[in-house]
């Protein structure tokens, strides 16, 4: 491993304004850039994170300390790895929480403390005394096959994180991480790259090896901007915000505002070209979901050949336009299935339940003559109105949404479409949790398509409601009080609307306060610039037609979020829809 | 001593998560619990290493028992009813 000295060349950013979010704060008196040799065009910013080295087995030896400090260390060490295991789970949320709870519970295993402390008792060192337990329930559950691998392995992990604690090191292998980072290493072996997971490494930079080196190789393979051979960047310390630049060779640790935009402008064109495929992201790293809106299995293999990390809408009623009974039970599992089972592991699939009545009646769920239905029983107000008569058709839904998820590989959300007020919400939420659904873990959410929704989501995100999906058609229909249907309002249908974007970013800001996601479904998502006003509002998952994808994707891989927000902050000023899409545009 | 003999629902045994859910339930009971299969070696409830290394597949018979105690039955009880329910997911 390469020493800390920083040989690196120091330079004095005179002329920075400071950091990103900051208003006229210092200059950044401690920029320091390191030279290496660069891989790629890109430029990209973010926190560094360093590989951790595996540690060979701890030696057989006598304890140095005493045994109750041996005994001390090792539990120590043990609840350290759990409590990092629940930190990263509680970041993570979801299936991952609970995969990650399952391992911190094994790190923290009674009958494993006991064998630790039975053998400290013998005057065995704390990693050793870690390392011969863990041993031996490797050996117990290795024994019972194939079936135990996985959870072997995940034993290997924390016994190596637990040794690695013990004894005063970082913990081996790929930082365990679910935000955005550079990885940092001495050099990358293929063994350590193999994990590596392209939506979350922004760059890669490395104290030695060459142009030619497995990095360099990586890097260029797998499109990842990297700067290889800077010597004494290992003396960062992990989460010291680095700005890396392929195209220079360089990496610069606190780099100013200036330094950083002007690489990121640089590197625009690079970086939205190669963004062509992957998840969405800004060219800053802020991570934006781009999902597809479907309205059954069809509507899937487009989406896929798009690149869409899930489904933000899955307008399910458009199975059932014609149906004069409601669907049963199994074959909407099989139905919602057949899409669930499309997507892999980690993307996320919305589910918007039945949305009856307006412009789409169900002749199954009755609603009575209305004049005016855009305003009347639809969408969840159908399913509570007239004492519930069609409530156990949400319900048989809902039913199935659970069964069908429940052995699918994906993250299923649901969520109720034209909800007004919290009241609605936590009906909602209440029926949800009663069919089974994930409530706690933030899966059930709402759509927000009406003002009244959108400047009161504060307090329906401080409810049951895990997150908020808001239908820009419908807002703007009731925004501007202008029929969607009706040619003779079009003009005023424009979500592009001050008004509009006004009441986004309410729900936005309600979403960044409560700590709960916030997405668009709608056209409004399609449309790269405004897409990338979105983003500035808060907004952190775009779904829209699959053929939009790869414009909105490189749209925002060509802004920084400090863009988005700057662009949104002039559309919000704006006076009409014309002049916010303008001001958005300079 | 109270004593209960389950079927376990969950599809996929007692593995990783569903385990999980069953340790972190023994752990809040206030009496020692003991888990066996099949008449075999009854093994601490509360070890998240001792439960997967039973092996328990879907269907198969599994042995609640607690140690003599104040909340021992509930304790069992409790268990039990959460073995009969499918975990999984």
């Amino acid at each position: 491993m390469a020493d800390g000295a920083r040989s690196g060349r120091s330079t004095d950013s005179t002329g920075a304004s400071g950091p990103p979010g900051a208003n006229g704060s210092p200059d950044a008196p401690d920029s320091i850039e390191y030279e290496g040799v660069g891989v790629g065009t890109a430029a990209v910013a973010g926190p560094v994170a360093r590989m951790g080295r595996p540690l060979p087995e701890p030696a057989d030896v006598p304890a140095t300390g005493s045994v109750g400090d041996e005994r001390a260390k090792a539990f120590a060490a043990l609840a350290a790895v759990a409590a990092d295991l629940r930190a990263r789970g509680a970041a993570a949320g979801g299936a991952t929480a609970d995969v990650l709870e399952a391992q911190a519970m094994m790190a923290e295993d009674p009958e494993l403390e006991d064998g630790v402390q039975a053998r400290t008792d013998a005057g065995k060192t704390a990693a050793r005394a870690i390392h011969e337990t863990f041993a031996e329930f490797h050996a117990t559950l290795a024994a019972l096959g194939d079936y135990m691998a996985g959870r072997v392995a995940d034993l290997d992990d924390i016994a190596a994180r637990a040794i690695a604690v013990a004894s005063g090191v970082p913990m081996p292998g790929l930082p365990r991480r679910t935000e955005p980072y550079v990885l940092l290493a001495a050099d990358l072996a293929p063994a350590d790259t193999a994990l590596l997971d392209r939506r979350l490494v922004l760059a890669l930079v490395t104290a030695e090896g060459g142009p030619t080196s497995h990095t360099a190789i990586l890097a260029r393979a797998m499109g990842i901007p990297a700067v290889v051979g800077a010597a004494g960047v290992l003396a960062l310390a992990d989460d010291t915000p680095v700005l890396v630049d392929a195209a220079t060779g360089t990496v610069l640790a606190r780099p100013s505002t200036e330094a950083m935009e002007a690489a990121v402008a640089r590197s625009c064109a690079a970086s939205a070209a190669a963004a062509a495929t992957g998840p969405g992201r800004t060219s800053d790293g802020t991570e934006v979901k781009l999902l597809a809106n479907i309205g059954g299995a069809d509507d899937v293999p487009a989406a896929l050949a798009a690149g869409a990390e899930g489904v933000g809408l899955f307008r399910t009623e458009l199975l059932y336009l014609d149906s004069d009974q409601p669907p049963t039970f199994d074959a909407q599992v099989k139905v919602y299935k057949d899409v669930f089972d499309a997507f892999p592991e980690g993307a996320r699939v919305v589910v918007r339940t039945l949305d009856a009545g307006a412009d789409k009646p169900l002749p199954f769920v009755p609603l009575g003559e209305e004049p005016n239905p855009a305003l009347g029983v639809r969408g969840l107000r159908a399913f509570r109105a007239f004492d519930g008569r069609n409530e156990a058709v949400l319900r048989t839904q809902l039913l199935a949404i659970r069964e069908a998820a429940g052995t699918s590989a994906p993250e299923v959300w649901v969520m109720a479409p034209m909800v007004d007020e919290v009241t609605e919400a936590e009906w909602f939420c209440e029926l949800a949790a009663a069919c089974g659904l994930d409530v706690a873990g933030g899966r059930v959410g709402i759509m927000v398509e009406t003002p009244a929704s959108a400047l009161t989501a504060g307090p329906i995100l401080a409810g049951r409601t895990g997150f908020a999906s808001i239908g820009t058609n419908d807002l703007t229909q009731y925004t501007m009080a202008a029929d969607r249907m009706l040619g003779a309002v079009g003009a005023l249908q424009d979500p592009w609307h001050p008004a509009v974007l006004k009441l986004v970013g309410v729900a936005g800001a309600a979403g960044r306060a409560a700590d709960k996601p916030i997405g668009v479904c709608g056209e409004a998502a399609a449309d790269p610039l405004l897409a990338c006003v979105l983003v500035g509002l808060g907004v952190r998952s775009l779904s829209m037609a699959p053929s939009a994808i790869a414009d909105v994707r490189a749209a925002l891989a060509s802004r920084t979020l400090r863009d988005c927000e700057a662009r949104a902050a002039r559309a919000w000023e704006a006076a009409t829809a014309r002049d916010a899409r303008k001001a958005a545009a300079a | 001593m109270p004593e209960r003999t389950v079927t376990v629902a969950c599809k996929v045994g007692l593995h990783a998560r569903p385990a999980a859910v069953f340790v972190k339930k023994a752990k809040e009971l206030p009496v020692p619990v003991t888990v066996a299969k099949d008449g075999g070696r009854p093994v601490n409830a509360k070890s998240m290493l001792a439960v997967m290394s039973l092996d328990v597949r879907g269907g198969e018979r599994v042995t609640l028992a607690a140690a003599d105690g104040e909340g021992a039955a509930a304790a069992v009880d409790e268990l039990a009813e959460l073995l009969e329910t499918d975990l999984d997911g």
